[in-house]
């Protein structure tokens, strides 16, 4: 494998600087978030490459599993950033970490054990990327899925309560909403899946080409992961979506939109 | 035994409010905007969070479950909501035939979709899917305010018609002097989130 060069990395960056230079000049606004963007960019993947190099020479069980809560928990406080509407008193958070806990990192845990089965089976270099990408993926799913449920709810109070007045269950009520959630959240792993390889090259399978493996070993492990992937995204916003759709209603089935906040952004 | 007793039922800025109300009893419910009267009736139907004690026939509503509370007392509010692309899918069963007449609609609007239907329409057709549950007691919330003169006597014609025939109870909201005078029944007066006169237990 050919090694980049920090100076090569740098040329690159010339080229964001030049993006960034024209959407000034054009006023288009952006700017200042694609430079914070690329600057975060940089520093976390830096960050990140020392803390794999150094996790990498100790094949501790102990520490992975602090790496991998760590993770969650910073995916969870990504998910309720995203939301526009929150549960107040930090349901979002305990939903987005519990849903990703259970879709994500037992997946993880299964894939390792079963199909992968490197020794020891929490070796870092197979779970730490592996756990990386599954919850890049279905943090994405839960925060579609809940940002859906919650601002859907928001919405159709009227039609929400109308069915209700009519005697019917919050569970019929909720029904074509929770479904709206659950497909919004599961689209964009579908589409992934039925372009990849035609339209895009998936960047990890690409990574591993280009670091000189075989392009059918490449593939295989592409193929793991995309159903690891749809798997974790459909099971992740399911748990999601049930327990935030419950969370919308009180034990007398009533609709409870003061356990919602608006954010502004 | 009363049909539906309320004692002591208290929200923010509401209440307490005590009401009785018998079998086949007709109430009106009048008051100025902002009164509590659509609060009144949605905290009846157990629709937001109160305090206090609901019983229907005897039997307090925590012990009923919820969507069954609501299948007998059923709120029909001023504004209705429409969640599917026909009219037909709002109805849990067919309307009896010899409605449409009286409600001057014809049969097949069952089939149109809700973006065809007028306010009025709109209103008329809410009633009627909450009328072919055969609740117990009816709640409605200003039930006429986007009908015409002919059409507003035909539904009242009817409801008194309704009622008799299905042994149901209504609570009537109206602002309309004349309509209270025509309908009769016990008035009730809401103001400032309670119940004027207070209603003895």
């Amino acid at each position: 494998m050919i090694s980049l060069l920090w100076i090569d990395l740098a040329v690159a960056s010339t080229l964001i600087l030049a993006l960034a230079l024209l959407n000034m000049r054009l006023r288009l606004g952006q700017s200042r978030q694609l430079l914070v963007s690329t600057g975060r960019m940089f520093i976390q993947l830096v960050l990140v490459g020392f803390i794999l190099k150094a996790l990498f020479t100790y094949q501790n069980i102990l520490i992975v599993s602090v790496i991998a809560i760590v993770m969650i928990m910073i995916a969870g406080y990504e998910i309720v950033s995203r939301q526009h509407r929150r549960f107040v008193g930090g349901w979002s958070f305990s939903l987005g970490v519990t849903s990703m806990f259970v879709s994500s990192l037992t997946l993880a845990v299964f894939a390792l054990l079963v199909l992968i089965e490197p020794t020891p089976w929490y070796t870092p270099q197979y779970a730490i990327p592996l756990l990386g990408m599954l919850l890049g993926n279905t943090m994405n799913g839960i925060s579609l899925a809940l940002d859906r449920l919650t601002e859907d709810a928001w919405q159709q109070q009227a039609a929400i309560e109308g069915q209700l007045m009519l005697g019917k269950t919050s569970r019929e009520a909720i029904l074509l909403i929770e479904r709206a959630s659950l497909r919004s959240a599961l689209t964009p792993t579908i589409n992934a899946m039925a372009v990849s390889g035609i339209v895009a090259l998936p960047g990890m399978m690409t990574g591993q080409i280009m670091a000189g493996a075989d392009p059918l070993d490449a593939v295989k492990y592409q193929i793991l992961i995309m159903l690891l992937i749809a798997t974790g995204v459909g099971f992740g916003s399911l748990i999601a979506v049930w327990f935030g759709a419950r969370r919308l209603f009180d034990h007398r089935q009533r609709l409870r939109l003061d356990r919602l906040t608006t954010v502004d952004k | 035994m009363p049909l539906l007793e309320a004692f002591e039922l208290r929200a923010e800025n509401f209440g307490p409010v005590d009401l009785t109300v018998e079998y086949r009893e007709r109430l009106t419910l009048a008051g100025p905007s902002g009164s509590g009267k659509s609060r009144l009736l949605r905290i009846l139907a157990d629709l937001d969070p109160h305090s206090g004690t609901l019983m229907l026939e005897g039997v307090k509503s925590a012990t009923i479950k919820a969507h069954i509370w609501r299948q007998e007392v059923v709120l029909i509010p001023a504004e209705s909501a429409w969640w599917a692309d026909e009219v037909h899918h709002h109805f849990s069963q067919s309307p009896e035939s010899s409605w449409w007449d009286q409600f001057h609609l014809e049969e097949q609007c069952l089939e149109w979709p809700i973006s065809r239907l007028s306010s009025g329409e709109k209103q008329r057709l809410a009633l009627m899917r909450a009328l072919v549950l055969k609740p117990k007691i009816l709640l409605l919330d200003e039930p006429t305010s986007n009908l015409d003169h002919e059409n507003t006597m035909a539904i009242e014609a009817f409801m008194t018609h309704y009622c008799q025939q299905y042994d149901t109870a209504c609570i009537w909201v109206s602002h309309d002097m004349d309509q209270l005078d025509r309908l009769g029944g016990r008035a009730l007066r809401m103001n400032q989130g309670r119940l004027t006169p207070k209603e003895s237990k």
